[in-house]
Formats: structure tokens, C-alpha cells, sequence
């Protein structure tokens, strides 16, 4: 829509400018201030680094100082001890209002101001900066849409106005506002129903996709950690880094007990949604092209545990199933009396997916597709399983080597 | 007990200089003990210890009969607008103090939060987001305030000051009951006007509060 404007503008778009942040051995005593301020718990020794562009989740039992590292990051709690690095440089060593000009900020309660109106809300930061007048509404527009609130209908609404769902999306616009490399949101989703929770996560993910900020994360729900999170910090008790890792591995290997119950005992089933089905080695299928003549060997081939064999088109696109007894050396393969040759996977979609679809099937094997529909395997039910069982097989097992739940173990970065 | 009505046609600038004498005396004292409250109030709120201390002295003024402390202060201050206005300040700070502080403690504590770490300085969070805020109850306090110091200013009249106080006063010395009548009146539209005036200073303040929920 916009004409000559367009290039000037360029700067100001939520372009994906992100940094590092490092926490340097961060720790926060409990005082008799902070409690009477009823801040939450202690953090010991926290070593972090996030690459910049990447969602790093903090999660954790309430009390385990996950909002308390947050805060630090934009100094609303200043640390005991340690460092806060964001792009090498020390967090406190910045003037602090200048240091949170530039790092967006978004709470679970959402925190809108009631007096103004929403693309006042929006524009907070960008007028603190001094932007004039007319870009800052231009800027609270664009956001807007970005978040998907059409201006013309928001722009001048009260947050009274709004529900708690299109609240929380004002509450990432007035985040972006200003562009900045990192943003720490501190349950930004906690306070809607499960539903719009699920489709704000969505949206999200998909902003972030373009965006590539730098994020800091903080949820107490582990399936929410999991769904947004590159990496993954739990924290435990009294603020210690219990593991850090992407989230798959941390649903693979626990690195302590602590972990493994803190993760649940469907761990192996939320991994599911986390893999894809490219991810698992594929049945090699027996093919055969429609019009080819039974044989003894096709027969001695099926003989196994999957007696079915697949008939492919000259491209190897799936033309239908054919049971082992079907095959009648000497007559010719026809397509006629066989199954349709289904279900067909994606193989980017997701196991958790794949699995609901095999267990819905006819014939317990998914026929497994490129983007041209040419057949790359075969995914059974009874492989996913395997992949279960080697998850499983992990709980309860002591941690390897490294001392579980202190912050040397999984790699925090800063040993690097 | 009837009004004499070609007094008040023969006197009309008699009555309107003392309801314009009121209304300067009331004005004053809110405007003076707003400005005072404002001060403390913003010291309560910014140092809580502060808060027992100023609410208590305040209450222990208001405490204190009227009649009372204007005798009190006239050996010090003499029959003068000054004793009056001292006295009627001083009434005025429990209620609006106590005004600016829920005000400002009724502000949500989230969008406290949430303007702190975005990057305002706390005098800019002040001016921008907790006054603001704070508006509908501060006003409310005003407006209670105000009426009270219309009722008070009437006691003044005891110290030689007053404004309708004066009608009122003479119509009980001279048994004449339609100054009484007069000044009850007036300082009833007064104490009317100067609430509708605060109130719509409200509703030009607070557009947000009358946004409700679609």
C-alpha cells in the first residue's frame, strides 16, 4: 500500500536485528527486600547462552527463579552476583532506561495502560524514543496488522475493549514496537483459555519465523516449553539450572531424575510431536508397477512381517495395496481386487500426527511420500513404538557422568 | 417564617458578593490543601513510612471541632483570611491525601510493571501512567473535599470571615430568617456547581473510563 514512503521506512521493520544473551554465573540471593517486594525465588550460578534469533524457554517448578532471571536481563531485579552479557556487553553497565528502550517486554497480566488507547499502547516505546507523531501511529499500525488487529477497528479502542486474547496480541505488538533485539516474555500467553493459548503460540511462532529476535521465554507449562522453545532451560528448586538443551533432547535424555519427572512420564508421546516423520529410518516397501506377473520371489519377499505389496505407477507414485496371498505366480498384478494404497504421509509431517493417521488405517503402515507423491518408504505403527520404548527405557535411570543437576552437564555454552 | 422577597430583590449584590466571597474562600483552601496533599501524598506513596505518620497528624485535625480550631488560631493569626484559610486547609488534607494515595495504589500494578520495563523513568511512569490513573479517585476525593470546605467556610463567619456564612450569621442575630434562607440556598448551588464543574473535569480527563467493554 505504501508508495514512495516505502524505502525510509525499511529501518524501522521488525526486520529481525537480534543478539546474543549470556548469562555469566548469575546468581540471586533472597533478601528481606525482595521478599516483602514478593518477587520470586532465588537463582544460583546461572550459566546461559542464547544464540541470538533463537526462543529460549526457561521453565520450572513456581518459585524456581525463572521470572527472577528474566527480570534481570532489563534489570527490573538487579543480580547479587555475575554477569548479563547481551551481545558481549555487560547488561549493567547500561544506562538502565536506555537498556530497556531497547529490549521488549511482555507479562502475562499484559500490562496494557487502561488510559490510552491501543495504538497509544502500541506506541509506548517508540514515543519514549522520541519518534514524531505520525510515525509513531504509522509504526502502531503496522504492528497491528502484523499481530493481526485490524487497525482501522483497534487503533482507537480502549484495552477495556478488547478480550483477553486480541490484549495479549497488543501486549507482542507494543513489545516490537521499537524493534528491539530481544524480548523477554514472561507468560505472555498465561492468562487466555487453552484454545486462543494455542492459537496465539501459532501465530507466534510463525511472527518469530520472519522476525528472528532473540527470546526469552518463561512458562511453568512444559508442553508450552517444548512447543516454543529452540532451546530449553529447566530450572529447579532454588534457581539451579537443572538441564539446557533443545527441547528433544531434553524429552530423549533427562539429565537427572528431577528432569525426567519434571518433563512427565508421556514424555515419550510429547516427543512424538516434536519428530517428524523423516526423522525415523523407513521400511524399504516391496514394489511392483501395475501389469508386472506375480512371482515366487515377490512371495518369498513378503514372507516377513509385512505381507503387503506395493503397487507403483512408472513414477513411483503409490497405485495400491496388494495382500501377499493375492499374488498368484504367473497372473498378472492388477489393481482391481487390491486396497487403495493409503494412508499416504508427509514425510515432514509430525509422528504424533502420523500415528493418529496409521491407527485410523486399514493397513498398519503409512506410505510414506515426496513433494511428487514418489514413494520413499514405509513408516509402521510398530516402528513409532520402537522409538517410545527407547525413550521410555530412559526414566528412572541415574544421570551419565556428568553430575546431572549441576549447570557443568548438558553444555550451557559458556565452557565452549 | 416567611421570605421577605423584596430583601433579597434590593440586596442582589449583597448576596452575590458574599457567595463570590465563598466561593474564593472554598477555592483557595481546596486549591492550597490540594497542592499540599499532592506533595505529601506523593511522599507517602514513594516512602510507606511516611504514610502512618501523615495520615494520622491530618486525622487528628479533623478531629478537632471547627469552632475549636479557628478560636485556637486567631491569638497566633488574628480574625483574618490567613486563621481562615489555615483552618480550612487543614481539614481538607485527610481526605485528599488519602485520595492520592489509594489513587495511586489502586493503579494496576501490572501496567506498573509493564511501564517500568519498557524504559520509562520513574517521573515519566508518575506523570504518564500513575497520575493519570490515579485521576477518578483523586477526583472523587476533590469533590468530597469541596463540599465539606463549602459547609466550613460557613464556620468562618464566627472569625469575621465567611462569605454566605455572614448572611446566615446576621439572619440569627437579628432574628431575620431569609438571609438564612438565602445563604442556605446558595451555598447549596454553590457546593452543586463546583461538583458539576469536577465532574466534568473528570469526564475531560478520563475519556477511557467511559469506554466500556463492546
Amino acid at each position: 500500500m505504501q508508495h514512495e514512503g516505502e524505502p525510509e521506512r525499511m529501518p524501522d521493520r521488525a526486520t529481525g536485528r537480534a543478539a546474543t544473551v549470556t548469562f555469566e554465573h548469575v546468581t540471586k540471593h533472597y533478601d528481606r527486600r525482595d521478599r516483602e517486594r514478593g518477587t520470586a525465588g532465588a537463582v544460583n550460578d546461572l550459566c546461559l547462552a542464547v544464540p541470538a534469533g533463537k526462543i529460549c524457554v526457561l521453565v520450572g517448578p513456581s518459585g524456581c527463579g525463572k521470572t527472577t532471571s528474566l527480570k534481570m536481563v532489563n534489570r527490573l531485579i538487579e543480580p547479587t552476583s555475575g554477569r548479563i552479557l547481551l551481545d558481549g556487553a555487560d547488561a549493567a553497565a547500561r544506562d538502565v532506561t536506555e537498556l530497556r528502550r531497547g529490549i521488549g517486554y511482555v507479562i502475562q497480566q499484559v500490562g496494557l495502560f487502561p488510559h490510552q488507547t491501543i495504538a497509544e499502547n502500541v506506541a509506548t516505546v517508540p514515543r519514549l524514543l522520541g519518534w514524531p507523531g505520525a510515525r509513531c501511529r504509522e509504526r502502531a499500525e503496522e504492528l497491528l496488522g502484523l499481530v493481526g488487529l485490524d487497525p482501522a477497528t483497534y487503533a482507537t479502542r480502549y484495552p477495556v475493549q478488547l478480550s483477553g486474547g486480541e490484549r495479549q496480541r497488543v501486549g507482542v505488538a507494543r513489545a516490537l514496537a521499537a524493534d528491539p533485539p530481544i524480548m523477554l516474555m514472561d507468560e505472555p500467553f498465561g492468562a487466555v483459555d487453552p484454545i486462543v493459548r494455542e492459537r496465539l503460540q501459532d501465530e507466534f511462532l510463525r511472527l518469530q519465523e520472519s522476525l528472528a529476535k532473540t527470546i526469552l521465554f518463561v512458562t511453568h507449562d512444559i508442553d508450552e516449553a517444548i512447543k516454543m522453545g529452540d532451546l530449553v532451560a529447566v530450572l529447579a528448586d532454588g534457581g539451579i539450572l537443572a538441564q539446557f538443551g533443545p527441547p528433544a533432547e531434553i524429552l530423549a535424555n533427562p539429565a537427572s531424575p528431577f528432569v525426567a519427572r519434571f518433563v512427565g512420564s508421556d514424555r515419550g508421546l510429547k516427543r512424538l510431536s516434536l519428530s517428524r516423520v523423516a526423522d525415523l529410518e523407513l521400511l524399504p516397501p516391496v514394489t511392483a508397477r501395475a501389469g508386472d506377473v506375480g512371482t515366487d520371489e515377490l512371495r518369498r519377499a513378503l514372507a516377513g512381517s509385512f505381507p503387503w505389496l506395493l503397487l507403483v505407477d512408472e513414477l513411483d507414485r503409490p497405485v495400491a495395496w496388494i495382500a501377499r496371498d493375492e499374488i498368484r505366480p504367473g497372473a498378472p498384478l492388477a489393481a482391481a481386487h487390491a486396497a487403495p494404497a493409503a494412508p499416504l504421509l508427509d514425510q515432514r509431517a509430525t509422528l504424533k500426527d502420523a500415528l493418529s493417521i496409521l491407527l485410523d488405517a486399514d493397513v498398519h503402515a503409512g506410505i510414506v511420500v515426496d513433494r511428487t507423491q514418489r514413494v520413499l518408504g514405509l513408516l509402521t505403527v510398530g516402528a513409532i513404538a520402537g522409538l517410545l520404548r527407547e525413550t521410555v527405557r530412559g526414566d528412572g535411570r541415574e544421570p551419565d557422568g556428568t553430575g546431572g543437576e549441576g549447570t557443568g552437564g548438558l553444555g550451557t555454552g559458556l565452557d565452549r | 417564617m416567611k421570605i421577605q422577597w423584596d430583601w433579597i430583590a434590593g440586596n442582589l449584590d449583597e448576596i452575590a458578593a458574599a457567595t463570590l466571597d465563598h466561593l474564593v474562600l472554598t477555592l483557595i483552601a481546596v486549591g492550597v490543601g490540594f497542592a499540599l496533599s499532592l506533595a505529601l501524598g506523593l511522599a507517602a506513596y514513594r516512602w510507606r513510612r511516611l504514610y502512618g505518620p501523615i495520615a494520622g497528624v491530618a486525622g487528628l485535625i479533623y478531629t478537632i471541632p471547627s469552632l475549636a480550631l479557628f478560636a485556637l488560631l486567631v491569638p497566633f493569626t488574628g480574625l483574618s483570611v490567613l486563621s481562615a484559610e489555615i483552618g480550612l486547609v487543614s481539614y481538607t488534607l485527610l481526605i485528599l491525601v488519602r485520595g492520592v494515595v489509594s489513587g495511586l495504589d489502586g493503579v494496576p500494578r501490572d501496567a506498573v510493571e509493564a511501564a517500568a520495563g519498557m524504559g520509562y523513568t520513574a517521573r515519566g511512569r508518575l506523570a504518564r501512567v500513575e497520575l493519570p490513573l490515579a485521576v477518578p479517585v483523586i477526583i472523587a476525593a476533590l469533590r468530597l473535599a469541596t463540599v465539606t470546605t463549602i459547609g466550613l467556610v460557613m464556620v468562618t463567619a464566627l472569625i469575621g470571615e465567611g462569605g454566605l456564612g455572614q448572611l446566615m450569621l446576621r439572619g440569627f442575630n437579628r432574628s431575620f430568617p431569609t438571609t438564612i434562607y438565602v445563604g442556605v440556598v446558595a451555598s447549596v448551588a454553590l457546593a452543586v456547581a463546583l461538583d458539576l464543574a469536577l465532574v466534568g473535569l473528570q469526564r475531560l480527563l478520563t475519556p477511557w473510563t467511559r469506554a466500556r467493554a463492546a
